[in-house]
């Protein structure tokens, strides 16, 4: 048994979040069979405060007063970055934002540790809720169709799991802080999404204005139908497409969901009742009970969520970190590689690998190699269940060649496959190379064209590394 | 990948029709399939497997996903407090490759083809073998005198096939695993001995091969006795210095090598490592730090 330390940092549209969590890894193979190691338990060990994140204008966050806020919880945990293994930065929602992410980055780099990731991107975000809320765990436990919303300050992140597997996502510009209130009840500031929905339904909002429950009250209840219209309980509307936020999937409406789930400082809204609607400066109050009262609640049961403000940096701090397969094959030293861009092969072009046709892989390699601009890359195959000896001198010849055609000199061989046979193909790769390039050869790991991964140190005595795919960098 | 692609196809067709009727008609083709309702061409081919005899489950889905998660047979009816003809009958053919298993010989142009030489243990026949497990761990006089004229003597490890209690162990996974096994471990450095092929052999020969021909590990590739899922796993049975009359708690054994299992190449590949663990730490066995 082993321990890895995670840390997850969420900054939000409203909030910043710290959680640091403890992974535990364990070969469960029985003792005759070749190892098999997995992550057994995860132990949420802190959970920091809910801060403010803070902004210095509308839209661009003081990096500063972050780093402060994570350099607090930090001590306040007892841990320093040196002693974190792993876990992501993920900033989400409105906060998304290129200068953002590039000064997060930058103020963080220090306390990232060794093997802290940068992660954003709605379509992501929303599977990281829905792991952190428990929704994922349900459908996985009961074999049936969960949907969890995140419903935050800036954004709703839907996604839909189907027994432990992700079957859908997407986000809608929704949130309870579209509308700020001030202290004197007057509309301080309406972002876009708001105005478009408020223009939708004839509302005019404009700063300054007086804040009328009964008028926001509209605006919450048309957001709360968008809702149920993005999940079918209500039929759609093209304002549903005006309020999809930019760079998500569109979610078609998903079959047979057995229960929601809330999660986001939004579901808390939705479970209190009464108190002034304009209690936390926004329009979550008002939001909450558009929902609580809305079609959505009464198409579907709600599960009780496990983390509601907190799922994202818990999904973040836990649910982030994978493990290879445990018949691997790598050279010494590499370790960690952060932010590999990885090119997946289609079937097709697998096939052609197969067959021993190299040509076709060395130019797409070099494509690849250009439009990321980047020396590096990690090739990512389905592979075979059972290959045959020569498959697999056949498939290591293909890939030795044409790496070796397109890569630059020295630069490692990165090759990740679903299926078991990474030992084999590194090996064989390994004696084709001849020291040329080091090889980095894993399996049981899922990449899609377009991600990021992440390879940290051997753990279990070499026998894994820890992978994390990442959907988007940002910077 | 065609075959990725088909089941995929079968699948797909499978659960579609159950949504549209609840039921499944059977597929016509090559490969005929009747679910227990007629004659049939052959109930072990996958396509029938995949099929569940439970009448009316409650929630087809989830019975397919459990179904998927193992080779029991679970979801497969009753008829009274009886299996139902098609069980009954999927079992027996299942039992029927398991025997053939053991009494089939491995192809005599197998080893050939990879370049081994055979020798035989002191049976002279599969019921010998069967009947007499002392006999099938000792050498033939014969063999002795082969392995000491065409082997490499005293090598680092010694590798050899034995077809044990399934020889279709050997035949679906020998050809591919042995020359991963072989690259590894020259590709280590490491002096490796003339491999062969070794009929009526039982685990307990190596010990014999060991000391015939100075082996400082000995590695034998084994069928292992069929059941009832696969009839096609392999073990193999690694020992440092063994001699005769070794206790068993020396064998490092890496079983469950199969498509189904480790696939024969990838457990080839993690032998080599395991082979050379042993040697750097001259142990095997309970003695051997994992």
């Amino acid at each position: 048994m082993e321990e890895i330390l995670s840390v997850g940092i969420d900054i939000g549209t409203s909030t910043t979040q710290v959680v640091f969590s403890r992974l535990r890894m364990e070969n469960t193979a029985a003792f005759f069979s070749v190892p098999h190691v997995s992550i057994v338990d995860k132990e949420l060990v802190y959970r920091g405060e809910i801060h403010t994140t803070p902004l210095k204008t509308a839209v661009l966050i003081d990096g500063d007063a972050v780093r402060d806020i994570v350099a607090a919880e930090f001590r306040r945990a007892g841990f320093t970055p040196a002693d974190t293994d792993t876990g992501a930065v993920i900033i989400t929602g409105e906060s998304a934002r290129k200068e953002n992410a590039a000064l997060v980055l930058e103020k963080l780099s220090g306390f990232a540790g060794e093997f802290v990731v940068s992660t954003a991107g709605p379509d992501l975000e929303s599977v990281i809720a829905g792991k952190g809320s428990g929704a994922f765990q349900y459908s996985l436990d009961n074999e049936c169709v969960t949907v969890n919303l995140d419903i935050g300050g800036g954004t709703t992140n839907i996604a839909v799991f189907d027994s432990g597997e992700t079957v859908g996502k997407g986000c809608l510009d929704i949130g309870g802080r579209l509308v700020r209130i001030g202290p004197d009840r007057r509309i301080e500031s309406v972002s876009p999404p708001a105005a478009r929905v408020a223009q939708a339904i004839g509302l005019s909002l404009r700063p300054g204005d007086r804040a009328a429950p009964s008028a926001l009250a509209a605006l919450t209840d048309k957001m709360a139908d968008l809702l149920a219209q993005a999940l079918g309980a209500a039929e759609r509307e093209p304002l549903l497409r005006a309020v999809q936020t930019p760079e998500s999937s569109w979610l078609e409406p998903p079959a047979d969901i057995r229960c929601i789930c809330f999660s986001g400082g939004v579901a808390d809204c939705i479970r209190e009742t009464g108190g002034d609607p304009f209690r936390y400066g926004d329009i979550g109050p008002l939001l909450g009970r558009s929902i609580r009262e809305g079609a959505l609640c009464r198409a579907f049961p709600v599960m009780e969520a496990g983390e509601t403000i907190r799922a994202t940096v818990v999904g973040a701090g836990t649910y982030t970190t994978a493990l290879s397969g445990s018949t691997i094959a790598y050279d010494a030293g590499l370790f960690p590689m952060k932010n590999l861009p990885v090119l997946k092969l289609t079937e097709q072009e697998e096939d052609a690998c197969f067959q021993g046709r190299s040509e076709p892989l060395a130019r797409r390699l070099r494509w690849f190699l250009e439009q990321t601009d980047s020396g590096r890359l990690a090739l990512s195959l389905q592979g075979l269940r059972d290959p045959s000896y020569s498959q697999l001198k056949t498939l290591a010849q293909v890939l030795s060649g044409a790496m070796d055609q397109a890569l630059p000199r020295g630069a490692p061989a990165v090759v990740a496959l679903e299926r078991d046979m990474a030992k084999a193909l590194g090996g064989a790769m390994r004696a084709l190379l001849q020291g040329r390039r080091p090889v980095v050869c894993i399996d049981g790991v899922r990449m899609e064209n377009g991600d990021y991964v992440d390879l940290g140190r051997p753990l279990m005595e070499g026998l894994v590394v820890p992978v994390v795919v990442k959907t988007l960098l940002f910077g | 990948m065609a075959e990725r692609d088909n089941i995929a196809a079968i699948v797909a067709e499978v659960i579609a029709q159950l949504q549209r009727t609840g039921s499944v008609a059977l597929p016509q083709g090559d490969r005929p399939c009747c679910g227990g309702e007629g004659p049939c061409g052959d109930i072990t081919a996958p396509a029938c497997r995949r099929i569940s005899l439970l009448d009316h489950p409650e929630d087809p889905e989830a019975l397919e996903r459990m179904r998927t998660k193992t080779t029991a047979r679970i979801g497969v009816g009753r008829a009274g407090p009886r299996l139902k003809t098609q069980t009954l009958l999927t079992l027996r053919a299942d039992h029927a490759q398991a025997r053939d298993a053991v009494f089939a010989d491995v192809d005599p142009a197998l080893p050939e083809q990879l370049g081994l030489f055979t020798v035989q243990t002191q049976c002279d026949s599969k019921d010998t073998y069967v009947t007499r497990p002392d006999l099938g761990r000792r050498l033939s006089e014969e063999a002795v005198e082969t392995l000491r004229r065409r082997c490499v003597p005293n090598p680092d490890v010694q590798i050899y096939a034995s077809d044990g209690l399934s020889s279709t162990a050997i035949e679906a996974n020998l050809p591919n695993i042995l020359p991963v096994l072989m690259d590894g471990l020259k590709g280590r450095g490491l002096t490796v001995g003339t491999p062969f092929f070794l009929r009526f052999g039982r685990v307990g020969a190596e010990e014999q091969v060991a000391e015939v021909v100075g082996a400082k590990v000995v590695c034998v590739l084994l069928g292992e006795r069929p059941g009832l899922a696969t009839a096609e796993s392999m073990s193999a049975y690694i020992a440092y210095n063994a001699y005769v009359g070794m206790p068993e708690s020396k064998r490092t054994v890496v079983s469950n090598i199969h498509r189904d299992g480790i696939a024969a190449v990838e457990a080839g590949a993690y032998l080599t490592e395991v082979i050379c663990r042993i040697l750097e730490q001259r142990a095997s066995g309970v003695d051997l730090v994992k």
